[in-house]
């Protein structure tokens, strides 16, 4: 637990610091709204489509900080320290993934205010709590199957591009859950507050048993 | 094999309302069953290799995939042809069970991809395990996900309660799924004698005419 904090730390002020992949996430994250306004050449929208646009958009814009999650301790060797300590290889899956949710979490605090100024026609105001749980528990769909997906994808050739195709597939239940569960608190008129609870439970499903499958397959990507 | 497409053709009643393009039935549910069952079979082989290490685990489970990958475009294709002739559209989106499957396939046709990338002929082996057992745990969730998001339109043939067919079809379904799973199961086999004699036949070359003389395996998907 402390071998996890001190590897989360260490990946928060390296972010910190270079201010390399938040920043770019953020700016994607932005661009992406404005290409869907665009693309949909509507002044707004509201309900399914709005909530699809915005999970959409989320998802792309980590599939940037999934590739870029592992590409520092390949480069500066800091897998081979990590393997030469004695500590718990798990506490790197744990510390990688808490880092993804931190990257994530930044990124929703500016991109959402955002898609409202842009592209949301009803106002937020009251839906705010549900969505707020909504891409909680999606962010944590993403950071653990981003994290294994990464870790798969960074000792590959083709690092930029198994990534994404692995990572699609497998956050495809997640996008389903978190879009599906999003639409309701989005629409025009009387919106909803609270989410469906089928699909939060849907969702929640998902995180464990992912997380539980990663926390068992995790030590094996690390052994060399 | 043979005695299941004899009662296809002529026990088998034709059905009342989409008649002779009934028949495709018998193909095309037991390998999209099978397929599935492929891609869950290669991910608890996957479990023995990285609990063992021995590669022929992770041969056998490449395998297993490789031959449900083959059976599962095999089922798409007849699907999509069933599809047509009794719905009238080749593809429909409102179909959990067509979609999940669709999303599954996608998913591991980058199991190869994932592997040619990978040199290290270890590390690929073990890292197409975690990615087997990941997908073997997806196809389940992934359903459940899917079929929530859409209406039913498939027929519910095989529902809890038990089929829902006259006796005669159900037998001759039951002896198709049976002869469809021998396939499987013998194109396994056969397989898995085709690389164990290429493997033993490279090393007696090498014995007999030195290392050198004997080309070394090429970067290849498939485990050696």
């Amino acid at each position: 637990m402390r071998t996890a904090l001190v590897v989360l730390r260490k990946d928060l002020r390296l972010e910190l610091r270079t201010l390399e992949t938040v920043p770019a996430m953020v700016l994607f994250a932005l661009v992406t709204f404005v290409i869907f306004h665009f693309g949909l050449n509507r002044p707004s929208i509201a309900g399914q489509l709005a909530a699809g646009v915005l999970t959409v958009t989320l998802l792309f814009a980590a599939m940037l900080g999934i590739n870029r999650l592992f590409v520092a301790e390949r480069e500066q060797g800091g897998f081979d320290a990590f393997l030469l300590a004695p500590v718990d290889r798990t506490a790197m899956l744990l510390a990688k993934a808490a880092a993804l949710y931190v990257f994530l979490v930044v990124l929703e605090v500016i991109a959402v205010p955002a898609f409202k100024l842009f592209l949301l026609g009803p106002s937020l105001g009251r839906a705010l709590p549900g969505l707020i749980l909504v891409l909680a528990l999606g962010n944590l769909g993403l950071a653990v199957i981003g994290t294994l997906v990464s870790a798969i994808a960074v000792h590959t050739r083709a690092r930029d591009l198994i990534g994404p195709v692995i990572g699609l597939p497998l956050l495809l239940p997640a996008l389903i859950a978190t879009a599906r569960a999003a639409g309701p608190l989005l629409a025009a008129g009387h919106a909803a507050t609270a989410p469906p609870g089928r699909w939060l439970l849907i969702l929640a499903l998902y995180d464990v048993v992912f997380a539980l499958l990663a926390y068992a397959v995790f030590d094996f990507l690390l052994e060399d | 094999m043979a005695a299941a497409l004899a009662l296809v053709f002529f026990y088998a009643p034709l059905d009342a309302s989409q008649g002779f393009v009934q028949k495709i039935f018998y193909i095309h549910v037991p390998l999209a069953i099978l397929s599935l069952c492929g891609f869950v079979f290669g991910g608890v082989l996957a479990i023995g290799y990285l609990r063992t290490g021995d590669r022929r685990w992770d041969m056998r489970s490449y395998v297993a995939i490789h031959m449900a990958l083959i059976f599962g475009i095999a089922g798409l294709i007849s699907g999509s042809i069933w599809a047509k002739a009794s719905w009238g559209h080749w593809w429909v989106w409102n179909e959990p069970t067509l979609v999940s499957f669709l999303i599954v396939l996608l998913l591991f046709a980058t199991y190869q991809p994932l592997r040619f990338s990978i040199e290290d002929p270890e590390r690929q082996s073990r890292y197409a395990s975690v990615f087997a057992i990941v997908g073997g745990a997806f196809v389940p969730l992934n359903y459940i996900a899917v079929s929530e998001a859409t209406a039913y339109v498939h027929p519910r043939v095989l529902t809890l309660g038990g089929a829902h067919l006259p006796p005669s079809m159900g037998l001759t379904f039951v002896v198709a799924l049976l002869a469809f799973t021998l396939l499987y199961l013998t194109l396994w086999k056969y397989e898995m004698a085709a690389k164990n004699a290429r493997a033993q036949v490279r090393r007696l070359r090498r014995t007999l005419l030195g290392d050198d003389s004997v080309r070394p395996v090429g970067r290849s998907a498939a485990p050696s």
